[in-house]
């Protein structure tokens, strides 16, 4: 296949090209997936995450530098919001990469979140996959910026790196469900503000009181700031940077990198058979007008939501006539 | 198959620091409905036709205030051409004198907003001029 060729070789206008096929749905794209794939799983996948303004790309960008140093090949997947209102969307992680704009080593591109919920984009997965089979060694993912809720980048990423300002103070007792439960790595970001040092000692008896097993993994906290001294910034992140790679390491060495992939390609299948099944029903009721008569059979009370859809799911899913839901015993 | 996406990217190559123009021409943009990638200021040219490749962009909008227009806009259309991405579009705004109109446009740049402009315009003219790839 040329175009598999092509992406295995790096080339960026192919790549590029897919990544946005993927993103607007192109059945070509799907194609292009399915011959990749045989080529996936080689990169080190990572995640960050954290609050609007956290400092997130700005971790990426030193995050580039410390693996490019160790003569890693990076690739980086951006996520910033689309609007609900135009539909448009305002992408502007990459202000803080231009330095890596000209290596070839590194690859940036933006994707709007197109109204997925989990603080990512529908086509990440895919995008990844793109990535890795492109060779990179090193993928870097940063959401958009999170609340509690969205923490999808633990089905696409090995490590999450979750990164907290100063100023949430007892916050933190707050939050421990949620975001606080998917970091494989906290940062303290911006820890030249005041507040760093609580919000340190907080997250430090948080983990305390987890009691992590003699063979877990100890979950570092890390702070870092002065992003505008290069040299000092740069020595705080080559130490992440250490502590990134270390945590592939336990990975694979514990048994844990098989279930994270377990984890990962689970919610991969359902996705895919939400996109090659649901979907497809969806779009067939909307194109013949059902849905739309379906609607009006709810308003006037003809019938309920689960009688219709039993009856859609009986027409389509013949080998299983629609029973009524059961919950296995 | 959901509907193609506009890509923009709005740049401002060169040295001047006033973006505030290229911010509200980005934000508009978005509003319209496009995707905007917004890269900041002080770009070389180079900086971006590469990152106009790795967005995949449709369209590159080049905001510039400092006089060097006439060296740095062509030179985007050019570095474009050689990576053999001549398809994406380039428009430019900002300071630009009437008399650089013609050898601008005679260098490949498709269309000039100068600070007049309305942003309507600018937004009726990507509707009708570029075509999602
Ligand atoms: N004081 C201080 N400011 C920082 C530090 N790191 C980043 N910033 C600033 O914080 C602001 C936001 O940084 P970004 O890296 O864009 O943050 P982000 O989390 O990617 O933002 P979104 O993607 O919009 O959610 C910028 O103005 C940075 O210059 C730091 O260590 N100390
Ligand atoms: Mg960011």
């Amino acid at each position: 296949m040329e175009q598999t060729k092509k992406i295995r070789e790096g080339n960026i206008r192919i790549v590029s090209r897919l990544i946005r096929n993927l993103e607007d749905s192109e059945p070509e794209a799907r194609t292009a997936i399915k011959n990749i794939f045989p080529y996936t799983g080689k990169a080190h996948i990572i995640g960050i995450t954290g609050s609007a303004g956290a400092g997130k790309s700005t971790l990426v960008d030193g995050l580039i530098s410390a693996f490019r140093k160790k003569n890693k090949t990076v690739g980086v997947l951006a996520i910033d919001p689309t609007s609900p209102f135009s539909g448009g969307a305002l992408l502007g992680d990459r202000i803080r990469m231009q330095k890596h704009t000209e290596d070839p080593g590194v690859f940036v591109r933006s994707l709007a979140t197109r109204g997925a919920m989990g603080g990512l984009s529908k086509a990440v997965g895919d995008a990844i996959h793109v990535l890795d089979a492109m060779g990179k060694d090193i993928i870097l993912v940063e959401t958009v910026g999170t609340g509690q809720q969205e923490v999808d980048i633990i089905y696409n990423s090995h490590t999450v790196i979750v990164v907290l300002v100063p100023g949430m103070g007892d916050e933190i007792q707050a939050i421990k469900a949620g975001i606080m439960e998917i970091a494989d790595i906290f940062v303290v970001n911006k820890a030249d503000h005041p507040g760093a040092s609580q919000l340190l000692m907080e997250l430090k008896n948080m983990i305390n009181m987890a009691q992590i097993p003699e063979d877990g993994w100890p979950l570092p906290v890390m702070t870092v700031e002065s992003a505008f001294e290069p040299i000092k910034f740069g020595e705080k992140i080559d130490s992440l940077a250490q502590n990134i790679l270390k945590h592939y390491e336990y990975l694979v060495h514990s048994d844990q990198l098989k279930s994270r992939l377990h984890r990962k390609t689970m919610v991969e299948i359902k996705d895919a058979l939400r996109t090659c099944i649901l979907d497809q029903i969806l779009s067939d009721l909307e194109a013949n007008g059902e849905l739309d008569r379906l609607a009006y059979k709810l308003i006037s009370k003809e019938s309920d939501p689960y009688t219709l859809a039993e009856e859609i799911s009986s027409r389509y899913l013949k080998k299983r006539p629609g029973k009524p839901y059961q919950k296995k015993g | 198959m959901t509907e193609r996406k506009i890509r923009i990217m709005v740049a401002k190559p060169g040295l001047d620091g006033h973006d505030r123009g290229a911010r509200v021409l980005a934000r508009c943009f978005r509003d319209a409905g496009f995707e905007v990638i917004y890269t900041g200021c002080h770009q070389t040219p180079e900086q971006i036709a590469v990152s106009a490749i790795q967005e995949d962009v449709d369209l590159v909008g080049l905001s510039c205030l400092s006089g060097a227009h006439r060296y740095l806009f062509p030179r985007v259309v050019e570095l474009l051409k050689e990576k053999e991405a001549e398809d994406i579009c380039v428009i430019g705004g900002g300071i630009i004198p009437e008399q650089d109109f013609e050898m601008l446009y005679h260098s490949g740049i498709k269309a000039i907003f100068t600070p007049g402009a309305h942003l309507d315009d600018i937004v009726d003219w990507v509707r009708q001029n570029v075509e999602p790839k």
